[in-house]
């Protein structure tokens, strides 16, 4: 059954994608500790940490390709759950301190001493134990997840009041975090980590572990996702997504698949920030800010969505540009991502993968009406996210872009 | 103590009834007149000064208050090279000198030369009665309110004939309370007769303020028998009417947050409720109207400064254009490629969000920048026990007109007519002959344009920087989303709902926890109605 299931999941694009990631993960810490700094190719620890947190984005934005991309739900607040995954795994950072605190309380966090705090909240309680925090990484953000869906998916609140409540959800999750008595650091949030599963987590050795546990998470959530849309499951998702008033009729609980998919994605989320928090060092409520979800999305569609290899071409072309952007040219950042949203929107609906797949299928459509030879797409030109590209490795090299595409 | 408190509260007077502004000339010409009254004070003994002081309250110009403050305190000296009069303080090892009419600093003197003007306790009596009757008899009101409010705080029961007297002349109501009061206070305080005070703790329940409040816990401590349950009774009525006037001062207060988001959210509402389209930019068209403002204000000082007061009205219109015709703009330029598709707009109006707000950063940099209040705008006043501060009374007039303005423009004309058509059903509007493509760019010009002049009136409570309208994307989606889409009157329920509750929640749950509470509410109201309060009904709803 799994390994059935697998097997149909499996296309040459997931394989392709599976075999880059799978080869970054063991040359680019093994370039940074195996080769001298004096070497050409060493990679140096900060842009291993760089990647890392790519990586993270990367993940985060798979989790709202899923469901936005293949169910239709824009989601203006998975920070929200990112954040939450950051904040559990944070919890877990901050207990590991001890007593090499600042103020060298061997149960205390350094703020809850700052602010007189007598004893640990109840809700800090487990948090030494790094199974608990994992579990909490996914379990808050997931159950958030499922009792917010609960609520919206059985109302039916649809497009974008659903968008303009999730933002709700998390510009309320952002006043309540910067808020001191909450017991989570207020405005300063949770930082000046330790170690990790009693590894140092400034250690270059850790830094290049956490690089590769984030890219073999990126890995098996980007597996599960495939695994979900290649499922009947996941065609009745493309289903609701197209129209969602048919699938009710025909007699589909519309709200149980949303469900499903929503915490599944939010889950992934809280994965993503839990291996963020330890590598940039810090996770304060700025996490929340709604901007951050909607930058989140623009990932997404920059890569296209519903193509699952998209949105992490797409987090990572976009954050390598902003890391670029904010040291060479400051003030322009903000310009290109603004005209990033609106040229993405205009003439690129389906994004750069989706629109180099459509340019593939129609240069391969071209051929058969050319040369009578039978082409390896049978899917009609136009028909963008799953074509085939076994013959021509991967689809990351660039093609002309398609003309801009009607409304769907 | 008591006498410098006097005499801070004489100053105080002093300061307000010759305040530049009044009439200038004439009050230096009255004080230059009273300078040789003062400067008799210098000579003779106790007996002398007494009839020298009988002469200074003779003239009635509370401008010998201080002088006469200083005596009773024993800080009146006189120069002995000329004899002129000055109110004295230690200052090292001499004096530094006050000028005792103007109240302008009148250089130093050293220890010997100056000399103090005796007094006796005798003397001080005298002079405490006189100035009681000289401020309570003086002829501004104001000054004879003030008077009675320093003895109402004070609550001196030797100022009870004092009071008597004036009340027995004074024709101003308003004065006459706050002399009744402060005559009931004094009462309290002393040890007259019961029922004296049992009418006096009537007039202070009359009263219902926090003083009278104040002054009969006091009483209540020292005071026994009838008295005692009667001044319980008053406080217990007093606190009644209190709550009463706190709740209202905290609708109030929900009115005016209310109207701000009204102002922010109503663009927004018409945008969303005729097109479907999210307009993440709407909060920048506020910030435009507010940089608007800062620049008609900047051009005004620099060319034209007596315009100052009218700079609003100049800039509201300027405001209306510009941000309505960047509306415009992106309309012609994004929007329109998008229709049917509200994420993808939602996703390119947040980007050009984006850009305006680093436009903006990028021309005036990434500071606050000052607009001021007009004169008209600055104060407050006082209703019963509430304060309203004039810029917010003048920005909950002015969203209530740009309301019934555009209900106006949206029932009366040919434009509103058009709009309502197609926000009602579009094809069939445009199967009427109506040019649906124009009637969306004028709206969203429109839209944009009421977020332009919300931006003039917010420039006056808010700060003026690049995220000003970040600041309120958020909180307009809410009153959007809560009143219902297409429905004005939805966004005027939602706005002053959302503004009233977040008001009242504030100090129970503190002003972040009120604002998630109201959110969290929103979240769990839209699923009870997922289209609002005002939900448009039929075929629209399908579009």
């Amino acid at each position: 059954m799994m390994t059935s299931l697998l097997f149909r999941a499996m296309d040459a694009k997931a394989g392709v994608f599976l075999a880059i990631l799978l080869t970054v993960i063991i040359l680019v810490p093994a370039a940074n500790l195996l080769l001298p700094e004096s070497h050409p190719l060493h990679v140096p620890t900060y842009a291993v940490t760089l990647m890392g947190k790519y990586l993270t984005y990367a993940l985060l934005a798979l989790s709202v390709d899923l469901v936005w991309g293949f169910c239709g739900i824009l989601s203006l607040g998975h920070a929200a759950f990112f954040a939450l995954g950051g904040y559990a795994m944070g919890m877990y950072l901050m207990r590991q301190i001890g007593t090499r605190g600042v103020y060298g309380d061997p149960v205390l966090p350094d703020f809850m001493v700052f602010l007189n705090w007598q004893e640990l909240p109840w809700y800090w309680y487990g948090f030494d134990m790094f199974w608990f925090a994992a579990l909490m990484v996914l379990l808050a953000p997931g159950v958030l997840a499922f009792v917010f869906g609960w609520f919206a998916f059985r109302s039916r609140v649809t497009g974008v009041y659903l968008s303009i409540i999730t933002q709700a959800l998390t510009y309320a999750l952002l006043l309540a975090f910067f808020r001191n008595d909450m017991g989570f650091g207020g405005n300063n949030g949770l930082t000046d980590f330790k170690d990790i599963l009693g590894f140092d987590v400034q250690a270059d050795t850790t830094r290049a572990g956490l690089f590769a546990a984030s890219g073999i998470a990126l890995g098996l959530c980007f597996l599960i996702c495939k695994i979900i849309t290649k499922s009947k499951l996941g065609k009745v998702l493309v289903a609701v997504r197209d129209a969602e008033s048919r699938t009710r009729f025909l007699g589909y609980r519309v709200e149980h698949y949303k469900l499903f998919v929503w915490t599944i994605s939010a889950m992934m989320a809280g994965i993503a920030g839990a291996l963020y928090v330890p590598q940039v060092g810090i996770i304060n409520p700025g996490e929340f800010a709604p901007a951050n979800s909607i930058e989140v999305v623009i990932w997404v569609a920059v890569g296209g969505r519903a193509t699952l290899v998209g949105p992490v071409i797409g987090a990572v072309l976009v954050n390598f540009a902003k890391t670029w952007f904010t040291a060479a040219l400051p003030d322009v950042w903000l310009f290109a991502l603004g005209a990033l949203f609106v040229v993405v929107t205009l003439f690129l609906p389906k994004g750069i993968v989706g629109a180099v797949g459509q340019g593939w299928s129609a240069l391969a459509a071209r051929r058969k009406s050319t040369s009578k030879v039978k082409a390896g797409s049978d899917d009609p030109p136009g028909s963008a996210p799953a074509v085939p590209v076994s013959e021509s490795g991967p689809p990351k090299s660039r093609m002309p872009a398609p003309d801009p595409q009607p409304a769907e | 103590m008591y006498l410098l408190r006097r005499l801070a509260i004489a100053i105080g007077l002093f300061l307000c009834c010759t305040a530049p502004g009044l009439h200038p000339a004439l009050a230096q010409d009255g004080l230059e007149a009273l300078r040789p009254l003062v400067n008799e004070l210098a000579k003779g003994k106790f007996k002398e000064t007494e009839q020298q002081v009988a002469a200074l309250v003779a003239t009635g110009d509370p401008a010998v208050a201080p002088a006469l403050e200083a005596l009773g305190a024993g800080d009146l000296f006189f120069r002995k090279s000329d004899g002129a009069v000055f109110i004295a303080e230690k200052a090292g090892k001499g004096y530094a000198l006050t000028d005792p009419l103007t109240l302008e600093p009148a250089g130093e003197a050293g220890r010997r030369e100056v000399s103090k003007i005796k007094v006796n306790n005798r003397l001080r009596r005298t002079i405490r009665a006189a100035l009681g009757s000289l401020t309570l008899m003086a002829p501004d009101p104001d000054v004879r309110r003030a008077a009675a409010e320093a003895i109402f705080k004070a609550k001196d029961p030797d100022s009870i004939e004092a009071l008597d007297a004036a009340l027995a002349q004074e024709t101003d109501p308003r004065v006459q309370t706050v002399m009744e009061q402060a005559r009931a206070a004094a009462v309290l305080n002393s040890d007259l007769d019961d029922s004296v005070k049992l009418n006096a703790i009537q007039t202070l329940e009359d009263k219902a303020s926090r003083e009278a409040l104040s002054v009969l816990i006091g009483a209540q401590a020292t005071a026994s028998g009838a008295v005692l349950d009667a001044a319980t009774t008053a406080i217990e009525r007093i606190n009644k009417s209190l709550a009463m006037w706190d709740a209202a001062q905290n609708v109030w207060y929900g009115v005016s947050l209310g109207s701000v988001l009204l102002l922010a959210a109503i663009g927004l509402a018409i945008t969303f409720g005729v097109m479907g389209v999210i307009n993440m930019a709407h909060g920048e068209m506020v910030m435009i109207g507010a940089y608007v403002t800062f620049v008609v204000q900047e051009l005004i000082r620099s060319s034209a400064p007596g315009l100052f007061d009218y700079s609003l009205f100049i800039a509201l219109p300027l405001a209306f254009l510009t941000a309505g015709a960047i509306g415009i703009g992106i309309e012609r330029g994004v929007i329109r490629f998008l229709y049917g598709r509200p994420l993808e707009t939602l996703l390119a109006t947040w980007g050009i969000s984006l850009i305006l707000q680093q436009a903006v950063r990028s021309i005036f940099g990434p500071t606050n920048r000052e607009v001021g209040n007009p004169e008209w705008m600055s104060g407050a006043f006082e209703l019963g026990h509430m304060t309203i501060t004039y810029n917010r009374m003048w920005i909950v007039l002015f969203a209530i007109l740009v309301f019934a303005g555009l209900i106006l423009v949206l029932k009366k004309t040919p434009f509103g007519l058009y709009t309502r058509a197609v926000t009602q059903n579009r094809r069939m509007a445009a199967s009427m002959g109506i040019r649906t493509p124009w009637i969306d760019a004028l709206t969203f010009g429109l839209g944009s344009g009421i977020a332009g002049i919300a931006g003039v009136a917010l420039s006056q409570i808010d700060n003026v920087s690049p995220n000003l309208g970040q600041g309120y994307i958020i909180d307009s989606f809410m009153v959007v989303v809560f009143g219902g889409v297409g429905n004005l009157w939805g966004t005027l329920v939602g706005a002053m709902t959302l503004g009233i509750v977040n008001k009242f929640l504030e100090p129970y749950a503190g002003a972040v926890l009120g604002k998630i509470l109201v959110l969290v509410f929103i979240i769990l109201f839209i699923q009870k109605r997922p289209r609002g309060l005002f939900a448009l009904k039929g075929r629209a709803v399908e579009a």
